[in-house]
């Protein structure tokens, strides 16, 4: 390949070596974390579990694949029963129609328009009326994920153990319509969690920040062999010896991968660098492949910059051209909580990212990496870093602690036995008046 | 020499609840630190020294890195950075010096203190668990033993937050071994570790350092 690269995945098992590392083959146990975190804060959990040891917990969200919440409940609940609490992890069920309604709750309560009649409200209700009469809600603490399940709140009277809604979207900007044919629903629950306070809404119920997490053990960010790194590079044709900048993210505008080649074409001008832009998103999205099309214009022919647009099984060689990095970039034009992020930071790169959505708070601004605001303020504080080697080392590691203090698993874990102790706390101090 | 009550280690773990008032210029910061609940105060100073334990230069509190980062006022900032949470036993006193700084800036900067912010300050506040750990010391080596294998949500429960516990300008470890061990001049340089210029873990090390140098290791 000689100017602007494009691989898949069949292209990348076509060529010789390019076999990635066994993938996990058993689940991690909370022993497995002590090489992470020390022997102490592990103790400090299953003390934390100690007085909750046999309560119940009931998880139920709409799917027990793909997706954030989906993965994260799939590390969390074998731990929490590592703890010895009684899980359970439900998935409701519907038809087409009731995924389609669904997933444009999801979109609208982002906040663009909803299109669908009055009657896709009825039509949700029928179908959670259908996963009320199939599941058995009898524990004591019951945790909805999302707006799919959220209308299975029973009424207070009426049910056992504490509810509450852990909604991972951003709330910020609903569609209205939307948000007031849900909010009775979320106020009957005994709290509400979010993943960052400007994500919230205002409710009549407590409402508790739980951030969003990585593990550290995962085929994304666990230590990798330098060799496996330099297999990576080789096979992308990146050359080690010069500066990586690097985006991870899908072909969508709101990331703004045509933005950062235009950074990166400002900071060539004084660094002979390369550039990144690995994602997905294009092999099964019009908008991505659109997208993916607008990027290689905007590249032209920089045999510098490297496009990648990689199957989701990538996990190993993100992690890898992570690793390989010199600086990270995350110039998303919106964002979620944009986890990325945390994951350069756990490897210790100094990331350059836009003050949107959850990024601020991950970046403490010149403490744990930098923010920008702009296409040429990205390129500056990247001109920055790679002009001040010590301060990048020192942004990363301090970034690397940012995220081992508040966005590890185990942290995620942590905070759930906290809530539930603060419920049994307060059950206790009602029952004795 | 044996303790006639040991050190039991406990640690606290924070359920986070999010505010609902948020600061988008200095004077709604002034209106919030008025009106926050002590929960709030103790989770935007106390709690985000332990939070941000790792860093150790130019990070105090969350209103002092606010005012600095998202109102451009790197002078207030530093005011409030240097309010040294070592000085208070109450939140109550706390909160007054905070205000104390913050309305002294909106009187003689109105205009400055009605500027809007880049990004707005959520008041969060915390609800606080604690649990006792498998730790116990009855003796300066089991202390120690303790200490090395010590969380550091624990470290910070015993050794920043335990002002407040104990209405005394002191931690609870420097407390103990004066009470128990007799160990003064052993508590008085505990007590001196810097925590602002150190992390949890640099204030570990020292805490072992001159433990391991009174056991004469």
């Amino acid at each position: 390949m000689t100017s602007t690269q494009t691989q898949t995945q069949a292209e990348m098992q076509g060529q010789p070596g390019a076999a990635p590392p066994k993938a996990e083959v058993r689940r991690n146990t909370l022993e497995d974390y002590v090489q992470v975190l020390g022997s102490g804060e592990i103790a400090e959990l299953r003390a934390l579990a100690e007085r909750l040891k046999g309560a119940s917990v009931q998880m139920v969200n709409s799917t027990s694949v793909g997706g954030g919440v989906a993965e994260m409940l799939n590390r969390v609940v074998p731990l929490m029963c590592e703890l010895e609490l009684a899980v359970k992890w439900e998935v409701i069920t519907g038809g087409d129609d009731f995924f389609a309604i669904t997933k444009a709750f999801h979109n609208s309560l982002h906040g663009e328009a909803y299109n669908l009649p009055d009657e896709s409200f009825s039509t949700f209700l029928v179908y959670t009326e259908q996963n009320r009469g199939r599941l058995t809600f009898d524990s004591d603490f019951t945790v909805i994920h999302d707006p799919q399940p959220a209308a299975l709140v029973e009424p207070k009277p009426n049910r056992k153990g504490h509810w509450v809604w852990r909604c991972h979207i951003d709330l910020s900007h609903p569609n209205q319509r939307v948000w007031d044919f849900l909010a009775p629903y979320v106020s009957l629950y005994d709290a509400a969690i979010f993943s960052s306070p400007v994500f919230a809404r205002k409710l009549p119920i407590p409402q508790y920040l739980f951030y969003p997490s990585i593990d550290p053990l995962s085929e994304k960010n666990r230590e990798l062999d330098p060799g496996y790194v330099a297999e990576v590079l080789d096979r992308f044709q990146i050359d080690f010896r010069r500066p990586i900048l690097t985006q991870i993210s899908r072909f969508d505008r709101l990331k703004d991968p045509v933005g950062v080649v235009r950074a990166y074409q400002i900071v060539k001008r004084y660094f002979d660098c390369q550039l990144v832009l690995a994602g997905g998103g294009a092999a099964d999205d019009p908008e991505g492949r659109e997208v993916l099309a607008e990027v290689r214009e905007a590249a032209g022919k920089d045999p510098d910059i490297f496009i990648l647009d990689l199957p989701p099984w990538s996990a190993l060689e993100i992690n890898a051209l992570q690793r390989a990095s010199t600086v990270i970039i995350q110039k998303s034009l919106r964002e979620g909580f944009g986890l990325t992020v945390s994951e350069g930071l756990w490897k210790k790169k100094p990331v350059v990212a836009s003050a949107v959505g959850g990024i601020p708070t991950q970046i403490i601004h010149k403490h744990t990496g930098l923010l920008a605001y702009s296409i040429e303020g990205t390129a500056y504080q990247i001109r920055f870093l790679l002009s001040n080697p010590a301060i990048a080392q020192k942004l990363g590691e301090q970034g690397r602690e940012h995220v081992r203090e508040n966005f590890l698993i185990i942290s995620n874990v942590r905070r759930y036995l906290t809530m539930f102790l603060h419920f049994m706390k307060r059950s206790r101090a009602v029952a004795h008046g | 020499m044996r303790a006639s009550e040991p050190f039991q280690f406990e640690t606290a773990s924070y359920l986070i609840q999010i505010g609902n008032y948020e600061a988008t210029c200095l004077s709604d910061l002034q209106k919030g630190v008025q009106q926050c609940s002590d929960g709030s105060i103790f989770y935007h100073t106390f709690q985000s020294l332990g939070r941000y334990h790792f860093l150790t230069e130019g990070f105090s509190n969350e209103f002092a890195q606010w005012v600095l980062a998202s109102c451009n006022r790197p002078m207030l900032a530093e005011q409030l950075a240097s309010v040294d949470i070592r000085d208070y036993v109450s939140l109550a006193d706390l909160r007054n010096e905070l205000l104390r700084v913050l309305s002294g800036y909106s009187v003689a900067n109105p205009r400055e203190a009605v500027q809007g912010a880049f990004e707005p300050f959520f008041f969060c506040e915390t609800l606080e668990e604690e649990v006792p750990l498998q730790l116990k010391a009855w003796t300066l080596e089991e202390f120690r033993d303790c200490i090395e294998q010590l969380p550091h949500a624990s470290l910070q429960f015993h050794f920043i937050t335990s002002r407040l516990r104990l209405h005394l300008r002191t931690n609870d470890f420097s407390f103990w071994l004066v009470k128990e061990l007799g160990q003064k001049n052993l508590a008085r340089q505990i007590d001196q570790i810097d925590i602002y210029t150190n992390t949890l873990d640099s204030a570990r090390e020292r805490i072992l350092q001159l433990v391991k140098g009174e056991l004469g290791q």
